[in-house]
């Protein structure tokens, strides 16, 4: 087999160095009622080119060059080639956690400027080496919070990524971490104050917020936050669209910043896998979850860097660390990394305000169920016809229209969300605009 | 030494932000085909930033080539063996990665029609019936993002399980040779640790397990092969011990390599378990991340899983919300897909027979890697060991060096160190696994690399503290990086 170095001669020689007789005696110490006595019920192995010939297709069998205006949470951004490019270095696919700093200087090196470039986006002191997903930095984050505030309840906005309140959920369930949610004004689309303000108790640890929100509106995380902070609890921000911090105001009056990277050159690929930040208040540092590089010298005093402050992880700490996570998505965020390298400080506004333009285009040509500012994703009503109904009429176009919000808001049955990038030609917006 | 490894030259580099400077350029937008947009007008004044203070401005081949250099920096699974005890890093096929970037694969959104994901769906099913033939579990979700991700999926679903039953319990055995991971993840799902010492042979201690259960007692965590790389002989018996009381039995199947097509949890005795595919189905570690954690369970846990789950409706897969008993979502979509991906193309390519000769060739080389180096290290555990062995460095300890120093002067060998001082109940441990993508040659090398460096322990044991002393980094002082923090620029 190609993926096996060996020949069968060899294969002899090693078993008689070991005093072996067969490949079965290596297995002959387990307990007989634990063997499998068969074969795998599974077919045999198959040539590299039915390997590829098999997921050509499956990928024939999704939505191959459909003009697609799904957002929610995951957005369709050009991947400049040097990203691929990158990753696809050995050095980088096939090395493991940077536990060996003197020969993984290059693994750290990238997420120190990694780290660095998050804080400079959203405005925070230190930033992690990235979590799984948005989705799971949501509640590493909200229990984050628990742990800095002694408290224990969390108070999240609708207005967040309705998955995202789902995980939150599942984690917080069985720590003892009750989770209420509060509305939004159902003019604006943005956060309702006075329900923040009724429910918020001086028992709240955290009150998350994202913006732009679930239904692309720039929400009033300021005030939220305000009002956090007389209770004494912390805000989390929230984002799942990072191009979005290329143009808005950073949330640096926020305490805590967790959100999703997949808009920089991450492919959606049905949902991940995707990579996920967690941001803070230097004071909050030893409180974080996930990896931290840190910046040390070698023996001969030059500048290195090293996995840090492992003493809150749980290989250390077991039972008593801040989180059970031990990996960060390293590749992914070195996609994240180059990206943004790519696109740089005028790139990244470039490309934010090429979104917002297009979003607002396609937004001039429908009729929006909010009234507040929005960045590239806005919630549309569809009038006398349902959504799903409008959605196979554009699909017989073949286009991907937008997403039904029923499942996720019943009160807004009638309304689709529909996101717009640098991606979306105007011939595309235009015949889907006919459509409605 | 010279047969592995020469010096050769790598090039100093500096960080993107002293290589930037304003005006200079990585991209170009395609025009605008829209009218533009005043932004301050359209987003509200107080919502526009001024500048991304401190973001750096490079070309294109500054980016390549600060890429590029930064990675000559790493040592990698392409450069060598990698011979990291419990973290299994094998050959990753690059015929995977290109399957994962196919068009109607990578740039699926996960909110598209299910009539145009059929083939992303049918990638998940194939994947989810292989992982069952694997282990020998009724029903697996695909949705954790990672090993640890799977643990607290698998102890929320024991939790579930419980609380269905009427009592969700208090504790949680953890064998004292356990991965970190396990008794973090206990505490996170809201239950206390109970560590179990193990026996003599460093495996379970069934009498000590029999009066540590209790009907207070929930689940074991327990690692099979364990992490001395020693099969579980009594995993039968303590699961029917554990079951007796009502209590599950969760694996952690970090070392499910050593077991594919041998032996499989589902036949003896395991509720519960987690698959790392960056593991075991040699998806790449990518210098850590992203993985997959899959979790396969019994029957009685099925209604449990995390939804959606997939769901054949005729000729189509269809995702079922429909799911009253669920834990819930742990993860935002379906899981890491593009590993999923990956996974299937290593099964794919291997078949039944091949994973099973996969595994033997695991066994084989860590097998001839304890037989090589028996006489030169330590051996405290003597039970027969599957895919990875652990050493001690009791030998050289008496010179003054110590593990973590004898992994450091592996480098100026050529090779990335073992794992080092885990386990944690074999003091001074050096965790060996070489996977089976090893060649002889290969294995022989690092035979003979740990072979002289014992020798130079007892010669010149200061030199062996000092190492590495051929790498473009020497030591790093971690101690000053842990005591004052600097984590960005």
């Amino acid at each position: 087999m190609r993926y096996l170095p060996k020949s069968d001669s060899e294969r002899q020689a090693m078993l008689a160095a070991c005093g072996l007789a067969s490949p079965e005696e290596l297995f002959s110490h387990l307990p007989p009622e634990t063997r499998l006595k068969r074969p795998l019920d599974l077919a045999a192995g198959i040539s590299e080119y039915s390997i590829v010939d098999y997921f050509r297709a499956r990928a024939a069998e999704c939505a191959n060059g459909y003009p697609s205006f799904l957002g929610a949470g995951v957005y369709s951004h050009y991947r400049p080639v040097v990203v691929d490019t990158v990753v696809s270095r050995g050095e980088f696919l096939t090395s493991y956690t940077p536990y060996q700093a003197e020969i993984a200087q290059g693994t750290l090196t990238a997420i120190f400027e990694f780290q660095t470039m998050i804080c400079q986006l959203t405005g925070m002191e230190a930033a992690n080496a990235s979590m799984y997903d948005g989705s799971t930095a949501t509640p590493e984050a909200a229990m984050m919070a628990v742990r800095i505030t002694g408290r224990n309840r969390i108070l999240a906005a609708r207005t967040v990524h309705p998955e995202y309140r789902e995980v939150l959920r599942t984690y917080a369930k069985h720590q003892g971490l009750p989770v209420e949610e509060f509305g939004y004004d159902p003019a604006t689309g943005q956060i309702d104050l006075e329900d923040l303000e009724r429910r918020i108790s001086d028992q709240t640890a955290a009150v998350l917020v994202q913006s732009p929100n679930f239904f692309g509106v720039i929400d009033n995380w300021r005030a939220a936050a305000d009002l956090a902070h007389r209770k004494g609890a912390l805000l989390v921000f929230l984002f799942t669209e990072a191009v979005s911090l290329g143009i808005l105001e950073p949330p640096a009056g926020a305490d805590i910043v967790a959100g999703e990277l997949q808009s920089f050159a991450i492919s959606p690929s049905y949902g991940g896998p995707f990579a996920g930040i967690i941001a803070a208040k230097e004071k909050y540092l030893r409180q974080m979850p996930g990896r931290l590089v840190g910046q040390t010298t070698d023996s001969r005093g030059h500048r290195a860097f090293c996995l840090t402050l492992a003493t809150r992880e749980q290989h250390i700490r077991r039972e008593k660390a801040t989180s059970n996570i031990c990996t960060n998505q390293a590749l992914i965020a070195l996609m994240a990394t180059v990206f943004m390298s790519l696109y740089g400080k005028q790139g990244l506004r470039e490309l934010a305000e090429q979104n917002a333009a297009k979003a607002h285009y396609l937004a001039g040509r429908l009729k929006r169920r909010f009234s507040a500012p929005f960045f590239n994703e806005f919630v549309a009503e569809t009038g006398s016809r349902r959504p799903a109904d409008i959605n196979q009429a554009l699909l017989e176009r073949k286009i991907v229209g937008g997403l039904p919000l029923e499942r996720y808001y019943p009160e807004l049955a009638g309304c689709m969300l529909l996101c717009a990038t640098e991606m979306s030609k105007r011939s595309d917006m235009d015949r889907l605009a006919e459509v409605f | 030494m010279e047969r592995k490894v020469r010096s050769h030259p790598t090039q100093n580099e500096s960080l993107l932000f002293e290589i930037s400077s304003p005006g200079k350029k990585g991209y170009q937008l395609p025009d605008l085909d829209v009218p533009p947009l005043d932004m301050a007008a359209a987003l509200g004044e107080s919502n526009v930033r001024r500048e991304i203070e401190g973001f750096p401005e490079v070309s294109e081949v500054e980016v390549i080539r600060h890429f590029t250099r930064l990675s000559t920096w790493n040592y990698a699974i392409d450069l060598g063996v990698y011979p990291l005890g419990s973290c299994t890093m094998k050959y990753n096929p690059r015929v995977n990665e290109l399957v994962a970037r196919l068009d109607g694969l990578a740039w699926a959104h996960p909110y598209q029609p299910e009539s145009l994901s059929q083939g992303a769906m049918e990638v998940m099913a194939h994947l989810e019936r292989a992982l069952l033939e694997i282990t020998g579990m009724d029903a697996v979700t695909l949705q954790p993002a990672a090993g640890a991700h799977g643990e607290l999926t698998g102890i929320l679903l024991v939790r579930a399980l419980l609380e269905k039953r009427g009592n969700p319990r208090r504790r949680i055995i953890i064998p004292d040779s356990a991965h970190g991971t396990n008794p973090a993840t206990a505490a996170i799902a809201g239950y206390q640790v109970q560590n179990l010492r193990s026996n003599e042979l460093g495996g379970i201690d069934l009498e000590g397990l029999a009066r540590a259960v209790d009907e207070d007692v929930a689940a074991m965590m327990v690692t099979n092969p364990n992490t001395l790389g020693v099969f579980e002989n009594d995993i039968a018996k303590a699961a029917g011990i554990l079951h007796a009381k009502g209590a599950l039995m969760y694996m952690d199947g970090a070392n499910m390599n050593a077991l594919v097509g041998i032996a499989r949890p589902g036949d003896f005795g395991i509720d519960v378990m987690h698959l790392n595919l960056h593991k075991t189905f040699s998806t790449p570690h990518g210098g850590g991340g992203p993985g997959g954690g899959p979790v396969a369970v019994k029957a009685p846990l099925e209604a449990l899983l995390p939804l959606p789950r997939l769901k054949r409706i005729g000729d189509e897969w269809a995702w079922d919300y429909d799911r009253p008993e669920s834990i819930g979502r742990v993860r935002a979509f379906y899981g890491n897909f593009g590993v999923l991906v990956r996974a299937l193309a290593y099964t794919l390519a291997h078949g039944g027979n091949g994973l099973r000769n996969a595994t033997v060739d695991a066994v084989l080389n860590a097998v001839y890697l304890r037989k090589k180096l028996e006489a030169h290290y330590e051996l405290p555990y003597s039970s027969p060991n599957m895919h990875e062995v652990v050493f001690s460095d009791d030998r050289q300890a008496k010179h003054g060096v110590r593990t973590g120093d004898i992994a450091k002067r592996l480098i100026d060998y050529g090779f990335h160190p073992y794992t080092v001082s885990f386990p944690l109940i074999v003091h001074g441990a050096l965790m060996i696994e070489p996977t089976e993508t090893e060649s002889k040659q290969e294995l022989d090398l690092l035979a003979d690399a740990l072979i002289a460096i014992a020798a130079e322990v007892e010669s010149d044991p200061e030199m062996v503290k000092s190492a590495p002393h051929s790498t473009r980094t020497s030591r790093v002082d971690e101690v000053t990086a842990a005591r004052r923090p600097k984590v960005r620029f």
